[in-house]
């Protein structure tokens, strides 16, 4: 427990800088989480990140395009994609409301959505507000379940009264709303039925409703009868007891341990704040529960990379168009590009982050890190500070004073066993 | 188009599997050096027989692989990009392979090869993700987070060094719920600048009472090193030659080194040292052949080929290799015709190619029609189902039905000669 401060600041944020962690400390745990969990004022470091204008996608009122135009198309969206991606990184790596930060690429990774297969730079955006805007976990439930690029990934646009596609409505059930156990296959047909008549429109950049494609009969769906649409199905769902105890798990998974299930007792504390997703995770982060999984998470590639960015002050958008692009094609090497989650499961945790594979390209852009950042002189015990590390180990401590070169000692530094595991 | 990387990496990571359960089991931590320490280890009762899964990602074309060479709809659909009936390598009086596969040829004619021809699915999805994670997951209905491999590891509660992948990343197809094949990386060692191999060492050692994670993330540091000396060292593997047979090139030295050939010298290795691995997955990328395809597409079928045969012919020379079954597959096959950029485009069923020493060799099942088309698409004549539940069956020993999920009854196919 002798630093619990620096555990709670690692775990809500993406990684505190020294200056942070100082103040942290000198306010005490309390005031501490109070500052990340209702930061006071609008977020004055993510002014320097203005959302970028991406305009139209490419694609919208196109038709009859040949070969050639498709793969300028493509290349524009992909340029476009990778405007977006350093936009988001850049924004977590300047924002002040760290927590808030955190918060909004957790619900990135539980609405799990790829554009890898939506394609659509604009409609991850557009979903993205969604997720940053919403007052609470129902607000956000019932605009996901319509969001078109959600849709598009889970293909709810083939489900169609003719045509059911059970997708969406499955993982509404399963990875969103209720968690396995906690419904049926018959529910997930008849919530197939109630999603049925959404499309995406790209001229308009969200979803459209087709009443003709709508099955407006009556469903039963866990134990309720009713002629259910996509909102009042999420009425339903969000409405069991299920929903809030599963999402409690959820954050506890991100933000506890990926290891041992959340006790019994704080599961039902964090429900009782349900929907409001920010006083759930204060309930989380003052938990004893909580300090007691301290040295069990593994730091996921963009905590690590935005912490590190943090920490030494290097902002993503000032760095070399090709380190960005380099640092980009690193992460997904790491496997955790922003946008781009591997399924619908959201990303892996724990120990599958280090792999011999994933521990060769952490040491290049941890290179790539230290080639960019802006500090002089730096020392072994300089970094532990800077890096918020409580205390090197004695192998990464002699590994450090062995080293004379300051790129070199950062890249061990941030590269170290003790800087990955949290 | 070639796929890059990333592209390949995309499909991998975007499919529904690899996040699961098993890697947070701890998938892809071993390093050669680990998954050789397992060989000799009671040799009486490990398994036997072993499979090599080789995957080609991007859809392959397979009418230009086994090209159905008198066929005037072969000719007519594709001028700029059919082959010559003289040009190909006859299999019968109406298929014949690729001009550049001399090797799998070979195999032909020793019956060594066997093609399944016209495999697919129903309802084909032209989506390289989502075709390739129904391969791999063997669940065209639905998507599942497990591969049928993975589901045969969790099955049988396999050890750790069951199933062996030399790719970078799991592929799908080994991953389970509770298991997962392992990752054993081959890449060589590339470090940042005025980083050393020694530095990288030090920051691998263990320090004791250091949470588990802890030393977790400090032994892959070790694992990476370890792996890239034992790689050097399988490289330069010598095999035994018996009866003074000329040894097969299986490196032929930097810059010109096959990424497939490199994995399958390992594969090699590791059987002819008794290694109880059944299950080996390697794979060769960039069949995304768009625009310009031929002599793209030549250059990836000449590496199958020459990486396929050595691989064989170094298979047949021991006992151990003589166990050996290879698959070789891809997420799909090509439109019938080309398109106006000389390449094809994304279609629906393909030859899948079975070989090795106790492959029934020949052709099995029906070639496409290039007349009777799903929206200028072959249709399939064998579920690939019914392979991979072959291969279940006589490979593994195990139920096919059990691990092709999603209640499907696999027809098995005489595609092993009966021991």
């Amino acid at each position: 427990m002798s630093d619990s401060v620096g555990l709670l600041l690692r775990r809500a944020g993406f990684g505190p800088t020294a200056v942070e962690l100082a103040a942290a400390r000198q306010a005490g745990y309390a005031a501490a989480l109070t500052g990340l969990t209702a930061p006071p004022g609008p977020d004055v470091g993510a002014t320097g990140a203005p959302v970028p204008d991406l305009g139209p996608d490419a694609y919208a009122g196109k038709h009859d395009l040949t070969y050639e135009e498709k793969v300028r198309l493509e290349d524009l969206r992909d340029a476009q994609t990778a405007q977006l991606t350093e936009w988001w990184l850049n924004r977590m790596t300047v924002a002040s409301h760290q927590a808030v930060e955190k918060l909004v690429f957790f619900w990135h990774g539980h609405w799990a959505t790829s554009v890898k297969k939506v394609r659509s730079p604009q409609l991850m955006l557009s979903q993205h507000r969604t997720l940053r805007g919403a007052p609470d976990f129902t607000v956000m439930a019932r605009r996901m379940v319509v969001d078109a690029a959600l849709n598009h990934y889970l293909d709810g646009h083939l489900n169609t009264r003719q045509a059911p596609n059970e997708n969406l409505a499955r993982e509404l059930c399963e990875l969103f709303l209720l968690g396995i156990g906690n419904y049926t296959e018959k529910d997930v047909k008849e919530a197939g039925r109630a999603l049925t008549g959404w499309r995406f429109s790209l001229t308009m950049g969200r979803s459209v409703f087709d009443p003709r494609a709508h099955d407006p009969g009556r469903k039963s769906i866990l134990g309720r009868t009713g002629n259910f649409t996509a909102q009042s199905l999420v009425d339903l769902l969000v409405s069991q007891e299920a929903c809030p105890r599963f999402v409690a798990a959820r954050l506890w998974f991100r933000y506890g341990s990926s290891t041992r299930p959340i006790p019994k007792g704080l599961q039902e504390k964090m429900a009782r704040a349900f929907p409001a997703p920010m006083a759930m995770l204060r309930v989380l982060l003052a938990d004893e529960a909580f300090q007691a999984t301290a040295g069990t998470m593994v730091k996921q590639p963009v905590e690590w990379l935005v912490g590190a960015l943090r920490q030494l002050g290097v902002r993503p958008a000032n760095l070399p168009a090709e380190t960005r692009k380099a640092v980009l094609h690193d992460l997904e090497n790491l496997g955790q590009l922003p946008f781009a989650p591997p399924n619908v499961g959201g990303w892996p945790s724990g120990g599958s982050w280090l792999t011999s594979a994933a521990a060769q390209v952490r040491l290049r852009l941890a290179g790539r890190v230290a080639e960019q950042t802006p500090v002089d002189q730096v020392t072994p015990e300089s970094l532990a500070y800077l890096l918020g590390v409580d205390r090197w180990t004695n192998r990464t401590y002699a590994v450090l004073r062995g080293t004379q070169d300051r790129r070199q000692l950062l890249t061990l530094g941030l590269a170290s066993p003790e800087y990955l595991v949290t | 188009m070639t796929m890059t990387p990333q592209t390949r990496r995309r499909f991998l990571l975007a499919s529904g599997v690899t996040a699961g359960a098993a890697l947070a089991a701890g998938a892809g931590g071993m390093g050669l050096a680990q998954l050789l320490r397992t060989a000799g280890q009671d040799r009486a009762d490990a398994p036997s027989k072993k499979l090599v899964l080789v995957t080609l990602y991007g859809g392959n074309d397979g009418l230009n692989t086994v090209v159905p060479y008198t066929d005037p709809a072969y000719h007519d659909a594709r001028p700029e990009l059919a082959y010559d009936p003289e040009k190909v390598l006859h299999l019968d009086d109406a298929l014949g392979l690729n001009p550049v596969m001399r090797g799998m040829k070979q195999l032909w004619d020793e019956k060594r090869l066997a093609v399944v021809l016209g495999a697919g699915y129903p309802r084909p999805d032209r989506s390289h993700f989502r075709s390739m994670d129904i391969w791999q997951t063997a669940s065209p209905a639905e998507p599942v987070t497990t591969g049928w491999v993975g589901r045969w590891l969790d099955g049988t509660k396999a050890a750790p060094e069951a199933a062996v992948s030399f790719e970078p990343v799991l592929p799908p197809v080994l991953a389970g719920e509770t298991r997962a094949g392992s990752c054993v990386n081959v890449g060589g060692l590339e470090l940042p600048p005025g980083i050393s191999a020694d530095a990288v060492a030090a920051l691998g050692r263990g320090e004791p009472g250091e949470p588990e994670l802890q030393a977790r993330a400090a032994r892959a540091y070790g694992d990476l090193l370890r792996v890239e000396q034992l790689v050097r060292d399988a490289e330069q593997h010598q095999s035994p030659t018996p009866g003074g047979v000329e040894q097969e090139v299986l490196t032929t030295g930097p810059g010109s080194r096959s990424v497939l050939e490199t994995q399958l010298a390992l594969v090699a290795r590791c059987v002819e040292a008794g290694v109880p691995t059944q299950v080996y997955s390697v794979s060769l990328d960039g069949f995304d052949t768009h625009a310009m395809e031929r002599a793209g597409h030549e250059s990836l079928l000449t590496r199958l080929d020459r990486a396929l045969s050595a691989f064989v012919a170094r298979m047949a020379r021991t006992e151990e290799g003589r166990q050996v079954t290879v698959v070789v597959y891809s997420e799909f096959g090509r439109r019938v015709r080309a398109n106006a950029s000389q390449g094809t485009d994304h279609g629906t069923a393909g030859p899948v190619f079975v070989l090795g020493p106790v492959v029934a060799g020949g052709l099995h099942g029906e070639q496409p029609s290039l007349t009777d088309l799903d929206d200028g698409d072959l249709k399939a004549t064998v579920d690939f189902r019914d392979v991979f539940g072959t291969v279940l069956a006589s490979v593994l020993d195990a139920e096919p039905d059990r691990y092709l999920g999603g209640g499907y009854r696999a027809t098995p196919l005489p595609l092993l000669t009966v021991d």
